[in-house]
């Protein structure tokens, strides 16, 4: 009772609105995914008698069935995790030292790097003379063209770099100094072990760009057994004909059109899962451990 | 009077260069970092000097014939200049003026939120969207949307409306895409915004609740000048943008019938450039854009700084 009274009308009914609208975006937020997700596991005809709204109806493991033989969906699958490691440890491995050794204020020149990088977000060649540089490099059709291009993002240098500044002292690197400690040692030894907030969510970053990202390999890659998934998945969700091919099997025009729908519902939750699954646990970093030292930096 | 200039030069000079000794170490640090730099962000701005040339592939990128602003002006008198222009322009104010207050919105209404859990709970549902692909984004409005098995023709014929073929209608492509641009990207653009919010002094909050104000006053009065350097930012980072709008979603949401209004730069570039070989051009096209949208960036970063003192630099 006493927790009523010290509320206000005003601010009682203010609560309530904002939690019905926060409960409307909620809803309009989830329910799309929340739909792929029953509706691969339902029989198409029952989704298109609007039968399939808030459970799945008919249940069938068709779509999934027909995914899971599928070569290329599997192919790249595998392409798009092993660039997706590989690609993040090495941004992981350009950008953390590369911010470390900039928020270290000691640094000659400090500014000046920091002035040459942050020009490159607000004025780029272009991806032209990017793509003949890539080409000059040999990379071409190979996995380093994803990669490599793309190493360093300034912008996730910038909030690494704020967060070395706002949580590694000054103090704390005399300390170790006078411990005997060098650059590199207190690097590994001190900063590293006090930053897994930020490797949690710089890998998390890059890796869903790495898996996300589909421009690349669209520009980079001919070879069709290299395509990651995302590229893949394009010719299925996007152009109809190549999700047709895919249904041989099915006798009737109807019969191929129920297959396509279902094998696309199918293919929007087996790409989303290792995404929406992993980013939960790194969530509750963001706000706190991440981004208060990007918006005062 | 000149020696002791001189002498406090050599001075200056010796500590920097004992400073350079002291952090040599750094410098393992910092060369992969500037070797990329140098290689992926200068070299291709040094290379965009082929949008003065003219591509020839036996003459090669370095050595193709100099051609002047012939690039430029082949673009700007092409037909589809001004289509395209527009177009980017479209979609991006929409954009601005649809989807930038959103996340504003949402991080304030996430503040005012005392259950911590509920809390965690909006944001976790909320930032979902923004970690799946664009590919699966397009793929979903598709079959959603389509007009025979779509849920949303179901649900619409359910309720004896005429079915709608939203992906086949040109007036809706910029709807579509800046809907489902909010959809995706609202929930993670709020992330700024709380982790500006959350260092809004909490003594003001204590006082203002002191002096009897009420939510929505505390809002007005604390909150939004609390966070408005943050929005400021955010305002002038995206003018700097005016002129792009990502190639993966444009592309992807292409198609015949809406061509004509969602032909964008960054589609136009790729078409010309990647697709047809005429490089020069493309690049031309880019050079244009990047030139822009900086002149922008720069006149809105020092209005920015006269009128309310935020600033990127």
């Amino acid at each position: 009772m006493k927790f009523f009274k010290r509320k206000s009308r005003g601010d009682a009914a203010f609560d309530l609105i904002n939690g019905l609208l926060l409960g409307l975006i909620v809803l309009v937020v989830a329910y799309p995914l929340y739909f792929s997700l029953i509706a691969s596991f339902s029989d198409p005809q029952a989704v298109y008698q609007g039968r399939v709204l808030l459970l799945p109806a008919d249940v069938t493991l068709r779509g999934y069935q027909k995914i899971f033989s599928d070569q290329s969906i599997w192919t790249g699958y595998l392409n798009a995790l092993f660039y997706t490691f590989t690609g993040t440890c090495l941004n992981l491995l350009f950008t953390i030292p590369l911010a470390f050794a900039l928020s270290r204020s000691e640094l000659p020149l400090c500014g000046v790097y920091m002035k040459l990088f942050t020009f490159t977000m607000y004025f780029y060649g272009g991806i032209i003379p990017l793509y003949f540089v890539v080409k000059q490099l040999k990379m071409l059709d190979t996995m380093w063209a994803l990669i490599l291009p793309t190493v360093v993002a300034t912008y996730n240098l910038i909030i690494a770099r704020s967060f070395f500044i706002g949580n590694i002292p000054e103090e704390l690197r005399e300390a170790a100094f006078l411990d005997g400690c060098g650059y590199l040692r207190f690097f590994f030894l001190v900063a590293l072990p006090l930053s897994k907030a930020l490797l949690a969510v710089m890998a998390l970053f890059y890796g869903a760009r790495h898996w996300n990202g589909y421009f690349e390999a669209l520009i980079y890659l001919n070879t069709e057994r290299k395509f990651p998934l995302q590229l893949v998945l394009r010719t299925i969700l996007i152009d109809s004909q190549a999700a047709l091919s895919m249904t041989e099997d099915a006798t009737t025009v109807a019969d191929k059109q129920q297959l396509v729908d279902l094998l696309k519902y199918g293919c929007v939750v087996v790409s989303s899962v290792p995404m929406l699954i992993v980013y939960p646990f790194v969530q509750k970093h963001f706000v706190k451990g991440v981004m208060i030292g990007a918006v005062k930096g | 009077m000149e020696q002791a200039v001189r002498a406090r030069r050599l001075q200056k000079r010796r500590a920097f260069i004992k400073r350079f000794k002291q952090t040599r170490a750094l410098y393992w640090f910092i060369v992969p970092g500037l070797l990329f730099y140098v290689l992926f962000k200068y070299y291709p701005i040094y290379g965009s000097q082929i949008a003065f040339r003219d591509y020839s592939p036996f003459l090669g990128f370095w050595k193709s014939e100099w051609v002047g602003l012939e690039n430029f002006t082949r673009f700007f008198s092409s037909p589809d200049f001004w289509k395209i222009i527009k177009n980017t322009l479209v979609i991006n104010l929409a954009n601005l003026i649809f989807g930038f207050p959103f996340p504003i919105l949402l991080a304030l209404m996430l503040s005012q939120l005392s259950n911590q859990r509920m809390k965690k709970f909006v944001q976790t549902v909320t930032y979902a969207p923004y970690f799946i692909s664009v590919v699966v984004l397009v793929g979903m409005l598709y079959t959603m949307l389509s007009p025979y098995s779509g849920v949303i023709n179901v649900l619409l014929k359910r309720m004896g409306l005429q079915a709608v073929f939203f992906m086949g209608k040109k007036n809706l492509y910029v709807p579509i895409y800046v809907l489902s641009g909010i959809w995706q990207t609202s929930g993670w653009s709020a992330v700024v915004y709380i982790a500006a919010l959350s260092s809004v002094s909490e003594e003001l909050h204590e006082a203002a609740i002191v002096d009897g104000a009420g939510r929505l006053k505390r809002i007005w009065h604390i909150d939004i000048p609390g966070i408005l350097p943050t929005v400021m930012t955010m305002l002038i980072l995206s003018a700097g943008q005016l002129l792009t709008i990502g190639f993966e979603k444009a592309y992807l949401m292409q198609n015949s019938i809406n061509i004509d209004v969602s032909e964008v730069l960054s589609t136009y570039t790729y078409k010309r450039g990647l697709v047809d070989g005429d490089f020069s051009y493309a690049s031309a096209v880019e050079l244009f854009q990047s030139a822009i949208n900086f002149a922008i960036l720069v006149a809105v970063n020092r209005l920015s700084r006269r009128v309310n003192d935020v600033s990127l630099w």
